[in-house]
């Protein structure tokens, strides 16, 4: 049976982990998503899984690598600070291609900055926070039946791609208690990994395109797993010709799956003549604006992005073929705006909301955006 | 072929190392415990983090994990928490250990988790090229202290005694027979171990300070090290600059933490669900 609960959406996080079959945690404590890890630290010992708590974030990461190649499904959780510090670690789960699932509840920055404001300012950060080119999925939930199902794709994602995923949750919505239905188990898409024997090192060996063998210790052949760049058999390696091939392995096993990864909803959008890009907290205020603004004639609809890393470029490309006005809504001084830039042609008019000093927008704050535009 | 050698990933040497460096003895200390205790490769992951011992595990042939500057611990604690049956060594440098990973070790040996370390102490970064540790000795000339190290060194032993480790013990690279002893002791301890295998860098470190050559600093290593058994015998002013060597402390009464967390927590935690509490 499904069951109807309210719930704090860092809870939601954590009973989707759980249901997902993650079977690690480890975390640091930090505001405001240190409810993850208290729910994990009463809940993993009564499942025979394991909880620990790390001296910091590197730590934190560290283990869950250690974990990861131990077999497990991993899942940490932080806040920009916390996440600022894990970046090394971040590089190293892309460069030795392992799953983990990461979750960033951001705060307003820089620094210490605003511990218990919301904001959306950790978009770039979870792009090109580590150093080095790298492929990266980021998923952001609105909703909270959305951070539910997110979070189990998340770890279906990092499974299948081997590759870390990152969660970013608005404070607001991580500390809200919201209505929800959560299904059952049974009725949940999960995957995991098949059980699989190495037998040879060739462990990195495969076709453009295609993931990794499952990077795993203790499966009978002893391995080698390196944040150095390797060859196929794992050993560290520094010709220029290897470097080329792993790289473009690296990247493309995502970039060859974009269908699969990419999620999106749009809202009033097949007669919109505005549209507005925004996601979390801030597509929570725009979503009742463009029912305002409907009811005034405006015809606006919101693009919403579940998928933030790869950005849904093909997506909005055609969606800028009918449309001419775009107002990107976002908390932070402009990031993802950007991204909007390089997509929308030179024909489209685009617009900005843009705030960072910890109070979310209001709907009527955005309507006012929306009218404004209109004229 | 040897017993030790099936240890040994051959088609990965050439090593990174200077010729004379000490880390070739301990590759075939720990190898040769390996050996004599009859652990399958298969059950054995070796962890390092960067630097020139950073580059040791590639030469095993057991499982093995090369990762970030100085969190080679935390990357052993989720692999031992995830498989506590297994053995999980963990090789580290000075700097790696102490310095950029000094958190790392004060809590690894304070929750007492089964991981097995071997912490290679040359006094130096010897692979950006010889910059002051936080073991290099004093006054000595490196390449970031051109005018003499102003800062005291740690003792790691002391360091760690006061974090609550459960084993501890100190050998040098002259003593490979010795060392092999003691590592083969530690794998055997339940709770946290360290061996700090003094090596001798006589490349970047004695180059700059009158050892020129691996004869010179090694003779240097054996004047300052001196069994633990004949340094109790000294006086406290004989002691100063000396360290003494074999095993320093050992305490298996100290509950290791995976057994502390999956015989004792998990259960109770179990049983809290059927008495219905929380």
């Amino acid at each position: 049976m499904s069951s109807r609960k309210v719930l704090q959406g860092n809870i939601i996080v954590a009973k989707a982990a759980i249901a997902a079959g993650c079977d690690f945690f480890a975390g640091y404590p930090i505001t405001p998503s240190s409810e993850i890890a208290q729910h994990m630290s009463q809940e993993f010992p009564r499942l025979g899984r394991t909880f620990i708590q790390m001296e910091d974030e590197i730590a934190s990461l560290g283990a869950c690598i250690g974990a990861s190649l131990a077999g497990k499904k991993v899942l940490t959780a932080t806040s920009g600070p916390g996440f600022s510090l894990m970046q090394e670690h971040l590089g190293m789960g892309v460069m030795a291609e392992i799953p983990m699932v990461i979750v960033n509840v951001m705060r307003g920055g820089p620094s210490t900055g605003l511990p218990t404001k919301p904001s959306q300012a950790d978009m770039m950060q979870t792009r090109w926070g580590t150093h080095g080119d790298h492929p990266i999925i980021v998923l952001y939930p609105t909703f909270a039946d959305e951070i539910y199902s997110e979070t189990i794709r998340a770890f279906n994602l990092s499974e299948k791609f081997w590759n870390p995923v990152i969660i970013l949750l608005d404070e607001v919505l991580a500390k809200a208690h919201e209505d929800i239905v959560i299904p059952e188990t049974k009725d949940l898409e999960i995957f995991t990994h098949q059980p699989h024997e190495i037998t040879d090192l060739n462990i990195y060996d495969r076709e453009i395109g295609f993931n990794p063998p499952r990077v795993d210790f203790f499966k009978g052949y002893p391995i080698h797993i390196d944040g150095l760049e390797h060859d196929a058999h794992g050993w560290p390696s520094a010709d220029p010709k290897n470097a080329d091939h792993m790289q473009t392995l690296r990247m493309q096993k995502i970039y060859h799956h974009l269908d699969e990864i990419i999620k999106y909803n749009e809202y009033y959008m097949d007669d919109a003549e505005i549209m507005i890009f925004s996601f979390g907290v801030s597509a929570r205020a725009a979503l009742p604006a463009i029912e305002m603004a409907r009811n005034k004639g405006i015809k606006v609809g919101l693009f919403h992005p579940l998928t933030i890393w790869p950005f849904p470029k093909e997506a909005l490309k055609n969606r800028f073929k009918r449309i001419k006005k775009v107002l990107t809504v976002e908390m932070n001084m402009g990031q993802m705006k950007y991204e909007i830039e390089r997509v929308a042609y030179d024909d489209v008019e685009k617009k900005t909301l843009l705030r960072a000093n910890g109070i979310p927008f209001t709907p009527f704050e955005v309507l006012k955006a929306i009218e404004e535009f209109k004229s | 072929m040897r017993n030790y050698e099936r240890y040994i990933r051959y088609r990965t040497f050439p090593t990174p190392w200077c010729p004379g460096c000490g880390d070739g003895v301990i590759l075939k200390a720990i190898a040769m415990s390996f050996a004599e205790l009859g652990i399958e490769p298969a059950d054995i992951v070796v962890v390092s983090g960067i630097g020139c011992s950073g580059r040791m595990p590639t030469f095993f042939n057991t499982n093995t994990l090369h990762t970030t500057h100085g969190r080679a611990l935390t990357f052993a604690t989720g692999l031992k928490l995830s498989r506590p049956e297994k053995l999980v060594v963990v090789i580290s440098g000075d700097g790696d250990a102490t310095a950029i990973g000094g958190n790392h070790l004060i809590h690894a040996a304070r929750r007492n988790i089964g991981i097995k370390m071997i912490l290679i102490n040359n006094g130096i970064y010897g692979m950006t090229g010889g910059q002051v540790s936080p073991l290099t000795p004093q006054k000595f000339i490196t390449e970031t202290t051109p005018y003499g190290n102003i800062e005291p060194r740690f003792d790691v032993a002391k360091l760690l005694e006061g974090c609550g480790a459960s084993f501890i013990a100190r050998e040098t690279v002259n003593r490979m027979v010795q060392l092999k002893e003691v590592i083969k002791k530690s794998f055997q301890h339940k709770g946290f171990s360290v061996v700090e295998a003094i090596s001798n860098c006589h490349i970047n470190l004695g180059r700059r300070n009158k050892m020129r050559d691996c004869m010179t600093m090694t003779k240097w290593i054996a004047d300052k090290t001196i069994t633990k058994a004949q340094y109790e015998k000294l006086s406290p002013e004989d002691r100063k600059g000396r360290y003494p060597t074999g095993i320093l402390l050992e305490d298996s009464d100290r509950m290791e933490y995976t057994d502390i967390y999956y015989k004792h927590i998990v259960p109770s935690a179990q049983e809290s669900i059927q008495k219905g509490k929380h």
